[in-house]
């Protein structure tokens, strides 16, 4: 390739790249702006109005002091938990000189979780059921796309399982858990358990389904090619099946962690599971003139860790699909 | 010389014995050290988790917890809001709950089998009173025709008799008077029974034996389980016309302004015993030393909160309205752990013994009190066969355990941090309460004789009667 061949070659890209105007930075940045002031002025306005037995609902400004309150309430938990390490180093050393067989330990803070420790709670709870589902429904599905046999045994399980409220799961799972789920030292907390199994068992069908619709619409072309080569049938999932239906596998997933976060709020919420459902349960039992404006806080957080999470898994879509032309929205 | 030498051997003698008196006091005093540092030894399980429901009766605990109560007995306490008495009790019997804050008749009510069957043991009364009934704006509106009035204030104790008339005006429209209470053997499900009784207004039996534990059989007052947290909005929706609950959800109505409370448990029966810290049998077989610790811990909180006539009260308060523990307004629990009690708006009593924690042996588990809860479920029939006396006597002492408080209290004694005179006369005490008459209709209570108790009800079963 010669250099002038390549110069404009370079100046082709660059053209290319189409810059986006003006007008188009201003429809991206002042709309949502313009959208999220009307909310919080019609926000305000409505909440003035709507009395409650526990005070006037709480507006944007309520909310944000209440937000700024459960940040210093977790800083003052965290000094007492720094306190309660050292009081219990002393007291184990104390121990010891009293009592040399004693195998002393630190034992983790026993003072209730904060805001921001319950979220931490139901973020990783989310996402091991989530991993645990999607582990399970996406062989499941590739096995549902390839054979018609197998698609037409399972899919009336699906069709019959899918429409189920995690709310009739919940009760089903508790009991389970605490019968299988039996030792002296336990890994992870029953509770924990529970709230993920619950989450997995919801967000299993998304991503089922649409890993079976991705594979069995595979391009005849490809399956094609993959019959000329004589591939066997692991090379023949991991070279042709999986990477043509990554898009459709990714919708799932999305969909699945869309539902698995609203499902493990709810589960949270009537299981009394640590997490953010437990906090806004705990909030509302309360009754206290501060409840309904904590509520609205962990509405708000969990609004954007949803809207987060699903930004996440557009992005890993976007990384994975070879097909860049697709709308992804 | 005789003399001197008698002089000398006497004196021989006086100093002999003073040296022979002090080596006894000092190897009596060795020896019950050893004694009590033998008795008790380390806790066996130090990582615990208690339940309790929000409500300001479980101050005891959430005080152990702050002031470090617990952690000076070698306890590393974790407190956990439960949702109702029935998954608490059921996470106390399957082991998730070391032990919880409990309802008294739950430790009873689970030993006899009412309910879920499974051995409970209390060795702690976490406090006396506590408790109220509270009805909605309209029935008040009603009921006050009824009561007496002085000086433009009505007159209390307020008597359910004022309350018969709305409820046959109810009967007779063919409309279901309906309250709520927290749970089937609840002290509040008693307190209300009672109250309805005394005023001719039958509050309904049980027939478990039947498969009938609804507990309104022949009911003019339809009682049924509501979480105390929720009372306030399950009121403020219509759902139920009143309730019987502990604080602060009787001030939460008067705040809201949803509700009057009518009357305190106080006043239908002074001083009654209220919620107990329960754990199952098999955990205090296992771990006793920790069991004791946990006493101890819990009576130096409940003296704190009765120190110098109720002095650590606002600080309580203050614990009490954390969001982990109970959460309501500072205000709302104010209003009843610093002696007073709000009835109507505005209408502010003192009643420096609403709660109760320490003082007259409020902590001690008397046989006389659990055998008081044996009553009421016989005489509402969650007990369907009748029982001799020495029924309900082997039942108290199989559930109340003054021993384990008795070795708490003493231990707490040896190390200074109480006075023996707190506490009752260990070896006299023989756990029945002298016969007690400060009850709203005037009947006397005995616990040694539970079968005369129960023919003196006009409302009720009693010797052999059935359902």
């Amino acid at each position: 390739m010669s250099k002038q061949q390549t110069v404009p070659m370079i100046f082709n890209h660059v053209r290319d790249i189409s810059w986006p105007s003006l007008n188009q930075l201003l429809t991206a940045t002042v709309l949502p702006i313009i959208g999220i002031v009307i909310f919080l002025g019609l926000w305000s306005l409505m909440a003035k109005n709507i009395d409650t037995s526990l005070g006037t609902f709480p507006g944007p400004a309520a909310v944000w002091q209440q937000t700024i309150v459960l940040v210093e309430e977790h800083n003052t938990q965290m000094d007492k938990a720094s306190k309660f390490y050292d009081r219990q180093e002393q007291r184990n050393a104390a121990r010891l000189a009293k009592d040399p067989n004693y195998k002393s330990k630190i034992r983790n803070f026993t003072g209730a979780p904060t805001f921001f420790e319950q979220i931490w709670t139901s973020l990783y709870t989310v996402m091991v059921g989530f991993i645990v589902a999607s582990l399970l429904a996406i062989p499941l599905g590739i096995l549902c796309g390839l054979s018609k046999n197998a698609y037409t045994a399972i899919n009336p399980l699906i069709q019959l399982f899918k429409p189920v409220s995690p709310l009739a799961w919940l009760p089903l799972v508790t009991m389970v858990v605490s019968a299988v789920y039996v030792s002296s030292d336990p890994m992870f907390s029953k509770s924990f358990i529970t709230s993920a199994v619950t989450v997995s068992l919801c967000c299993l069908w998304p991503t089922l389904i649409n890993t079976a619709v991705g594979v069995s619409s595979i391009d005849k072309d490809l399956i094609n090619v993959s019959k000329v080569l004589r591939l066997n049938g692991l090379s023949h999932v991991i070279t042709i099946v999986l990477p043509s239906s990554i898009p459709a596998i990714f919708t799932g997933l999305r969909l699945s962690l869309g539902i698995g976060w609203m499902v493990l709020i709810a589960a949270e919420m009537l299981a009394q599971n640590p997490g953010l459902g437990k906090f806004v349960w705990d909030e509302f039992q309360n009754g206290s003139s501060e409840s309904l404006a904590r509520i609205m806080v962990a509405v708000l957080t969990i609004g954007v860790i949803g809207f987060g999470l699903d930004r996440l898994m557009l992005a890993l879509q976007r990384k994975f699909s070879w097909d860049k032309s697709a709308v992804l929205r | 010389m005789n003399n001197l030498k008698l002089l000398s051997s006497l004196k021989l003698a006086v100093k002999s014995l003073r040296v022979g008196v002090i080596s006894t006091i000092l190897s009596g005093s060795v020896i019950a050290t050893c004694v009590s540092a033998q008795e008790l030894g380390w806790p066996e399980k130090e990582e615990l988790k208690f339940g309790f429901i929000k409500l300001t009766d479980m101050a005891p605990l959430a005080v152990a917890y702050e002031k470090g109560y617990f952690e000076e007995e070698g306890l590393y306490v974790t407190l956990e809001a439960q949702a109702n008495w029935k998954v608490l009790l059921d996470r106390v019997i399957d082991g998730q709950l070391d032990g919880a804050h409990m309802l008294a008749g739950q430790p009873i009510g689970a030993t006899i089998g009412y309910g879920t069957k499974a051995d409970i043991i209390t060795a702690f009364s976490m406090d006396l009173n506590g408790n109220a009934i509270t009805v909605s704006n309209d029935i008040w509106k009603e009921m006050k025709k009824h009561v007496p009035h002085e000086d433009g204030k009505p007159v209390h104790p307020i008597s359910a008799d004022s309350l018969k008339p709305v409820v046959d005006d109810f009967k007779s429209k063919g409309k279901a008077f309906k309250m709520g209470m927290v749970f089937p053997v609840s002290t509040h499900n008693y307190e209300l029974r009672y109250w309805l009784a005394a005023g001719g207004i039958h509050p309904g039996f049980y027939a478990p034996h039947k498969g009938d534990t609804s507990g309104q059989i022949d009911a003019d007052a339809l009682l049924s389980v509501t979480p105390p947290p929720q009372m306030p909005s399950t009121m403020e929706a219509g759902t139920i016309h009143g309730y019987c609950v502990g604080e602060p959800w009787n001030q939460q109505a008067v705040f809201k302004g949803i509700g009057v409370p009518v009357v305190t448990d106080y006043e239908i029966w002074k001083n009654n015993p209220e919620k107990v810290f329960g754990v199952s049998k098999g955990w205090a077989e296992k771990y006793p030393n920790t069991h004791i610790r946990v006493v101890k811990a819990m009576i130096r909180a409940a003296m704190w909160l009765d120190e110098n006539n109720n002095a650590n009260r606002p600080e309580a308060v203050k614990i009490l309205a954390k969001s982990q523990y109970v959460g309501a307004d500072y205000e709302v629990i104010a209003n009843s752990m610093t002696g007073t009690f709000e009835y109507e708006k505005g209408d502010k009593r003192d009643v420096p013994d609403f709660n109760v924690f320490f003082r007259y042996n409020a902590t001690y588990p008397f046989y006389s009190d659990a055998i008081w809860y044996l009553t009421q479920m016989r005489r509402w029939g969650q007990i369907s066969e009748p029982k001799p006396d020495s029924w309900y006597k082997d039942i108290a002492k199989q559930v109340y355990r003054p021993d384990i408080y008795a070795q708490a209290a003493k231990a707490l004694i040896a190390e200074g941090k109480a006075k023996a005179v707190d506490f009752p006369e260990f070896v006299t005490e023989t756990g029945f309460k002298p016969a007690q008459t400060h009850f709203i209709d005037n009947i006397v209570y005995d616990g040694s004789q539970p079968n005369a108790y129960l023919e003196k009800f006009a409302i009720g079963l009693k010797n052999d009667s059935k359902i």
